[in-house]
């Protein structure tokens, strides 16, 4: 059962957190930037534009803005939104080593940075390299990854998660639904490398659709746990019904997108409209499952925990594997049984 | 190893330098071209003696409906003005457009002069203008902007090295040379994705275009056993084998239905 209604943390002491809202409002910001930089990847992609700009880092050139129309539109247009996300999320690294007092936040931090300049080196490549399939997948799930990473520091920023105490729970079921929130993101990034590979013409589209079943039952299963067994703690309940209602979206989504491209879209001479928004849909919602499934996973990791007598016996196991006197801290609370 | 914060920032910021100056050292398509413009060296041709060559001719067929050509809708980008239907099937009274024949096998081991002509692939209206065009491995091509907009020319290969360049209206004829003989290798611009056209790269000299009448001709072959090919670009490849006598002119004719080749060319 969980516990009594949330209290608020201590945050006046001087080793806690403290909630900063220019910080939270900035990193929220970053987080909505990124998804419409997604956006206009995606957009690049369905209208066969990635190669309209066949030179990386200038534009035909040169640093100036060029004619933007046809193809030129997107892929420069996307260059310029990936340009200004950079921008801020050099900004939001160096806000966040200046008023952060936890560590791991600042390491965090510079971990965007260092995410978003390997995709800017991975968009590069794949134009310099003509659009290799596996070039261009790793751009798109590098993409991805920078985006949850954005979306988990807007959510480490906010009041809720600095200054209230946790609700907590115990988790006496198999799988554990940590296990579960974890294949969840699992399965979202395999899904997501068959589909990067098929639009990117290395695969075929069966994998994809095929694994949108795994997807569909284990995100399922995530969601029903959650929301049947620890419905009182909003912090979980919210993203679990957010990813049910994204999941039949997204399969909806799949389907007009399968429809548009592979079965009316086979012949087309052009990349029609329809296609092309069925299918930047597809990504665009793809990408709010995956950063969702990550927000549900680290809320359960906050706030529900395993029972003590497993915890040690976890410890045990790991002291004997690694040899060490010193095991590293939990990340599950314990709760006495 | 213990890092202090300084050498682990120290570190860090070297990394993304060094990523940085490996994207930068990004390949210029002039490096990407060398290799196309490298001239092929001046091939001694095989003897052939005139008084004995024949020819093939044709006409390549389409029986049945004709797919309407697809309308293309060129509003991205307000420079590229009038109609534009799809090329993907052209008949003109029962006559196929864009198929392309060669002799695909019989020349045995005989090498072919490569022609100083250029071919030329122009680009107006928004349009490839051939949508197919066919040369000899190592003959220039010389590509043209007749279009008050940018292009960007992107072959894509399987035989043959990619390149993808651009093209200002106004700007200099490029000049590209492909090494390899390639079939049907498609051309896009990507600036307008609706643009598209196929290049046919042999290593010999008896190959032709159909237009509107669907004719085609091969002259100058010495006599000897053919495999005469048709290929379009939708509706696939069909053979014939043919003989040619000294000084004979043979007909071939093929024949393409909606689902591609007909059964018996003639």
């Amino acid at each position: 059962m969980p516990n009594s209604t949330p209290k608020t943390r201590n945050s006046g002491a001087f080793w806690g957190p403290r909630y900063n809202r220019g910080h939270h409002v900035f990193a929220t910001f970053v987080a909505f930037t990124t998804f419409l930089l997604i956006i206009a990847g995606a957009l690049v992609t369905s209208n066969d534009a990635g190669l309209a700009v066949p030179d990386w880092p200038t534009s035909f050139g040169s640093f100036a803005m060029p004619r933007m129309v046809g193809g030129v539109l997107y892929e420069h247009g996307h260059r310029m939104i990936a340009g200004t996300t950079g921008i801020l999320t050099i900004g939001l690294a160096v806000w966040t080593w200046v008023v952060e007092r936890r560590a791991w936040m600042k390491k965090l931090a510079l971990g965007a940075l260092a995410t978003i300049v390997a995709q800017a080196v991975l968009g590069g490549l794949t134009v310099l390299h003509f659009l290799p399939p596996a070039i261009s997948t790793a751009h798109a799930v590098v993409g991805q990854t920078f985006f949850c990473i954005a979306v988990a520091i807007a959510l480490f920023t906010g009041r809720q998660f600095i200054e209230q105490e946790p609700r907590t729970a115990v988790d006496r079921r198999r799988p554990r639904l940590i296990t579960l929130t974890q294949l969840s993101v699992a399965v979202l990034y395999i899904q997501l490398v068959l589909g990067g590979m098929f639009r990117h013409k290395g695969m075929s589209w069966e994998p994809h659709v095929i694994n949108a079943i795994a997807v569909a039952v284990i995100l399922t299963w995530t969601a029903v746990r959650t929301i049947s067994y620890y419905s009182e703690i909003e912090a979980l309940r919210r993203p679990a019904i957010i990813l049910l209602y994204l999941l039949i979206v997204q399969l909806a989504l799949g389907f007009m997108a399968f429809l548009t491209k592979v079965v009316w879209g086979q012949n087309a001479v052009q990349p029609r409209p329809a296609m092309v928004w069925s299918t930047v849909s597809h990504v665009a919602v793809g990408a709010l499952l995956l950063a969702t499934a990550v927000v549900l996973a680290i809320q359960v990791w906050r706030h529900v925990a395993i029972p003590t007598e497993e915890r040690a016996r976890a410890r045990r196991a790991s002291v004997i594997a690694t040899g060490s006197a010193t095991v590293a801290r939990s990340a599950n609370r314990e709760v006495s049984a | 190893m213990i890092m202090n914060r300084t050498s682990k920032i120290a570190i860090f910021a070297l990394l993304a330098m060094g990523l940085l100056l490996l994207a930068a050292c990004s390949k210029k398509e002039s490096e990407v071209n060398t290799e196309q413009q490298t001239s092929q060296p001046t091939q001694a041709a095989t003897p052939i003696d005139p008084n004995t060559v024949g020819s093939v001719s044709g006409t390549v067929k389409y029986e049945g409906a004709v797919p309407k050509p697809a309308k293309i809708d060129m509003s991205q980008d307000p420079a590229c003005k009038g109609d534009n239907t799809a090329e993907t099937i052209v008949v003109d009274n029962g006559n196929l457009a864009n198929a392309f024949v060669y002799v695909k096998d019989g020349l045995g081991e005989r090498t072919f002069q490569t022609p100083s002509e250029k071919v030329v692939l122009d680009q107006q209206g928004c349009r490839y203008h051939p949508h197919v065009l066919a040369f000899m491995t190592g003959q220039t091509v010389e590509i043209r902007n007749s279009d008050p907009t940018t292009h960007n020319i992107h072959p894509t290969p399987k035989e043959n090295r990619e390149w993808n360049e651009s093209q200002a209206p106004k700007a200099a004829p490029l000049e590209k040379t492909f090494a390899r003989e390639e079939i049907m290798l498609p051309v896009k611009c990507n600036q307008h994705p609706w643009m598209k056209m196929y290049m046919n790269v042999v290593k010999h000299p008896f190959f032709a275009v159909t237009d509107k009448s669907g004719k085609y001709e091969l002259k100058g072959l010495p006599p000897g056993d053919y495999t005469i090919a048709v290929v379009h670009e939708k509706l696939g490849e069909q053979t014939q084998k043919v003989t040619v006598s000294p000084k004979e002119s043979k007909t071939q004719d093929f024949k393409y239905g909606a689902g591609g080749a007909v059964t018996g060319g003639q």
